[in-house]
Order: structure tokens, then sequence, then C-alpha cells
């Protein structure tokens, strides 16, 4: 199975109640099983340009590179797989041009996004992000965050400071200590797990946890994993009713079959007569 | 807004002190901070770390020790109107930047960027394991002491939303599950057989909503199919899902 049929793909994207743009910026290409979703800063518009270049960049330029090379390669400058280069190269290429952008036009001055990518490849999944965009995951009964926020918040709670509970009553939300555009240059946190057939991963913007506890998105992923939009409508739903102040995005992809890259020279050659 | 201290004894406001210092301390002696001159209160009695928004009391060991809300306590995330007591006097906390304000422009996102405060380890919330830093960008964050003891009070249940949507129950009419009652205690409540045919059934501040999941037919309600757009549900509607009927009621 290619990743194209493997993988189901929904997007979607809401400006909340109370914001009148929406400054979320998402996409995915299922033929690459790339999706990317980016949350912008800045003012007057400027938060909408800086999320909408992150993510043309990643879209773009992933397509570029995986034209010319597999993903389950090995990247001669780095020693990774390609996958985790690509991802984390053009996060630094999107940071690059929105840096640029904010330098050169005042408007744009101070403008920047979290990100957070996904690029499933080989029954694996490398995931970069940068900020507080999350990516989590349902395998069976467990749901799951699985990127760590790059924010004031999450380093209290790791250093023990302050409990995950005692969290919620902090007024210190919102604080990000990472974000694309801002410097000259970003560190992208990139990982790669093990993909099984069956798990559900959801990508979003602070506008979803921010309004729904992880329980309510699990169990809402739990409950309507045999219709993935709709599933995509009821949590932007849910973080509307409880007040929607943020924009909010969802991107949910279901893992339908193996994906694995063939290996060996009859299943390639198998493979290239297929193409 | 800066949050603040109230130092008052028997009643009697004796002044306000805005905690606009990442360490304020309280004591007996005249260098601290909030300094009240009573045998009852330790030299240096106890401290409020304050990063950013959020501020943290702790007793330094003092000898009579500290009360918060009625209870003797270490260490204490301060929460808005907490009132900490020492000897015969009160402080009170306040901090009325709401958790989740309604001002837009507080929760947009924000990055935290250098030269944010960063604390010098004898500022630190923990006095002898290094300190608590406001972290600023990336590689040159202040590091946390990661054995840094957690703040030891109990968690304040966080307030659910009172569902103003009245509590609604599906009783079943036909079918080997005839008179059963489920009541609709969460958000969402799916319906039906996997495979077969799915429903779920929203419960949203306006009222409730059921919508098809799953199968290749679609929910009835009151004999018509609903479709592939959520329903809003009456009282007493009689839903028709994989051959089971079922009626929705407002409990009363």
């Amino acid at each position: 199975m290619n990743v194209n049929e493997a993988l189901e793909i929904v997007s979607q994207t809401n400006p909340g109640m109370v914001r009148s743009h929406n400054e979320d910026s998402v996409t995915f290409d299922a033929a690459y099983g790339l999706v990317v979703l980016a949350d912008g800063m800045g003012g007057y518009n400027a938060g909408e340009v800086a999320s909408g270049i992150a993510v043309s960049v990643l879209a773009s330029e992933v397509r570029h590179r995986l034209e010319e090379i597999g993903p389950e390669q090995k990247d001669a400058e780095s020693g990774d797989d390609v996958g985790v280069a690509v991802l984390r190269d053009n996060v630094k290429k999107a940071n690059l041009s929105i840096f640029n952008a904010a330098q050169s036009q005042p408007q744009y001055a101070g403008m920047g996004t979290t990100i957070v990518t996904g690029l499933f490849y080989d029954d694996r999944i490398a995931v970069a992000h940068v900020g507080d965009s999350r990516m989590y995951r349902l395998r069976g009964e467990v749901f799951e965050t699985i990127t760590r926020d790059h924010s004031l918040l999450q380093e209290q709670i790791d250093s023990g400071i302050i409990s995950k509970e005692l969290a919620k009553l902090s007024k210190n939300k919102n604080l990000v200590t990472r974000a694309v555009g801002i410097e000259a240059d970003v560190l992208p946190e990139v990982h790669l797990y093990d993909v099984e057939v069956g798990d559900i991963y959801l990508f979003c913007s602070d506008g979803l946890n921010d309004m729904v506890e992880d329980e309510d998105i699990g169990a809402t992923l739990q409950m309507l994993q045999g219709n993935l939009s709709l599933a995509a409508t009821q949590l932007i739903e849910q973080a509307n009713d409880n007040g929607g102040r943020d924009n909010v995005s969802v991107i949910l992809v279901k893992v339908k079959g193996s994906y694995a890259t063939p290996s060996g020279w009859w299943a390639k050659l198998k493979s290239w007569f297929k193409n | 807004m800066t949050a603040k201290l109230i130092l008052s004894m028997d009643g009697v406001v004796i002044k306000e002190y805005p905690l606009t210092k990442e360490r304020t301390t309280i004591g007996r002696k005249p260098h601290n901070d909030i300094a009240i001159d009573n045998l009852a209160v330790s030299s240096e009695h106890a401290a409020v770390i304050t990063i950013l928004n959020d501020s943290f009391f702790e007793d330094l060991g003092s000898t009579n020790g500290s009360v918060v809300n009625g209870a003797p306590t270490q260490k204490h995330f301060l929460q808005n109107s907490d009132v900490i007591e020492i000897g015969k006097y009160k402080l009170k906390y306040l901090n009325d930047q709401p958790t989740q304000t309604s001002s837009a422009d507080f929760e947009k996102t924000m990055v935290l960027r250098a030269p944010v405060k960063q604390a010098k380890p004898e500022d630190g919330f923990n006095q002898t394991q290094g300190g608590v830093g406001v972290a600023a960008k990336h590689e040159s964050t202040t590091q946390f002491n990661t054995t840094a003891p957690k703040v030891d009070v109990a968690p304040t249940p966080v307030a659910v939303p009172a569902g103003q949507t009245p509590v609604a129950i599906i009783q079943i009419l036909n079918g080997p599950n005839l008179g059963r009652e489920l009541e609709l205690s969460k958000n969402l409540t799916t319906l039906g057989k996997p495979g077969v045919q799915v429903a779920v059934l929203a419960r949203r501040p306006h009222g409730y909503f059921i919508t098809h999941v799953e199968g290749a037919s679609f929910p009835l309600v009151n004999g018509a199919s609903v479709g592939e757009q959520p329903h809003q549900l009456k009282d007493h509607d009689i839903i028709e899902l994989a051959g089971v009927k079922m009626e929705f009621y407002l409990k009363t």
C-alpha cells in the first residue's frame, strides 16, 4: 500500500467565536503523507502572513525534495532519514523567510508562528514542532500528547514547579518559548515514531486544547473514529461551545493500512512497475 | 495589572504591596519588603515568588509557621483572594487577571524573549536548590532545577462550567433492551452498532443534536431521515437507529 492509500486525512480550521480573523494555516498533501499546521501571531494580519508562509514553504519544499529522493533514504549531510532532515531543514527555511519578511516590511515586524508538521513514510511518522501547536495520538484506548509544548508553562511542569493539575489555574498561558520567524535561526524539535494500523493522529492549534480538556478530545476521537470529518467538526464545535476564544484548527490522520517502503529487489521492481 | 498583597490586622487595612519584584520577602527585620514588626513573625518568615502573572507563597521555615486559607502551609500557588495568615496579621492576595480572560489581547499567544529576567540562583523559589527563572529563548533558557520540590497543595478542583443544558434521557422503546434508559451525561454519546449504523448525540449549550456517524442509512427522527447534517432534538422526539426505537426526553 502506498502512503496515499494507507492514510485518511481531513483538516478543518475555524476563526472561533471571538477573533475576527483566522491566523491559523493548515495544509496536507496525501500523496506524500505530509501535514502542516501553523498558528500565527503578530498585529493586524501579520499572524496570517507568518503562518501562511510557514505552511507554503513546508508544502512546496518538502514535495520538491521528495520528488528527488525517498524519505526513508539517508540524508548525506546529517545522517538522519531524509524524512527527518526535510522537515527540520524546511522549518528553518520557513523561519528565515518569515524573519526576512518581518525585517524588511515594517507592518510585519515581530510576526511569527508556531508549527507542527508530520511526514508519514515507511510505517513511521516524523514530526517536527516549534511552539505550542500539538500532535496527539489515539492508539487503541490510549490518547496522549506526543509533542511537548515549547512554552513557559510546560517548562514549569517539567521542572516540577507546578503540577499538571495546578497548571490549569496558571495565568501564564500562551507564552511560547520558541517560535518560527522571530529570530534568524530556530531549533525545531524533530522525532520519529513507529506507526500502527488503526492509529489516529490529531494535529491542532492551542485554540483546541485550551478550550477542550484532553479527556474530552480523546473521547471524541474514540467515539467518532468511524467518521473522521465529523470528528473534526465536533472538536471545533466543542471548542466554540466552550467559548472559542482563539482560532481553532485540526488535522486528523487515520492509518488504515501498512505503508512500509518495499525493500528487496523484487518488491522494488514491482512498485516501480506499478508507478 | 499587577497582583498585590494587602496587609491587615483585625480587619483594618495597614498597607498594600504590589508584587512587582520576582521575590517579595515577608519578615520581622526591616530589610524585608513586607516588614511586620511583631514577635510572632520570624525575622525572615516567608517569601512570595512572582513569575509573570503567577505568584507562589513559600514559608521560609518560620518558627510559628504560616496559614493559607485556614490551613498550615509550606508552599502554595496563590490564587485570587487567597488569605495568608502570619501571627495575627493577614495578607490577602489579589490578582484579578482572569485565567481565561475575555480580553482577546491577553490570550494571544506571545513569544517570551530574552532578555526576560533571568533568575539569579539565590533568587530561586527553592532557596537551597537553584532557581526558578523565566525561561527565555531556546538554548539560553534558564535551567530549571528538576529536583525542585513540587508545590504541594491540594489542587483546587477546576470548576466545570455548569451545563445550562438540562440533562436528557434516551429510553429504548422496543427489542431486548425495552425500557432501558440512558442518561446523556457526557458532551457526546454514541448510539447504535459499530459497522452497522452509528449516530452521535451532542450536548451543546443550546440543546441536543443527533448526527449520523457511519452506516448505509441515516437515523430517523419521528419517522423522517435526518440526512448527514446535525439535527436538533426536541423533547419526546422518537429516534430510530439500526432497528431500535427510542424516545428522547428532557429530565425535569
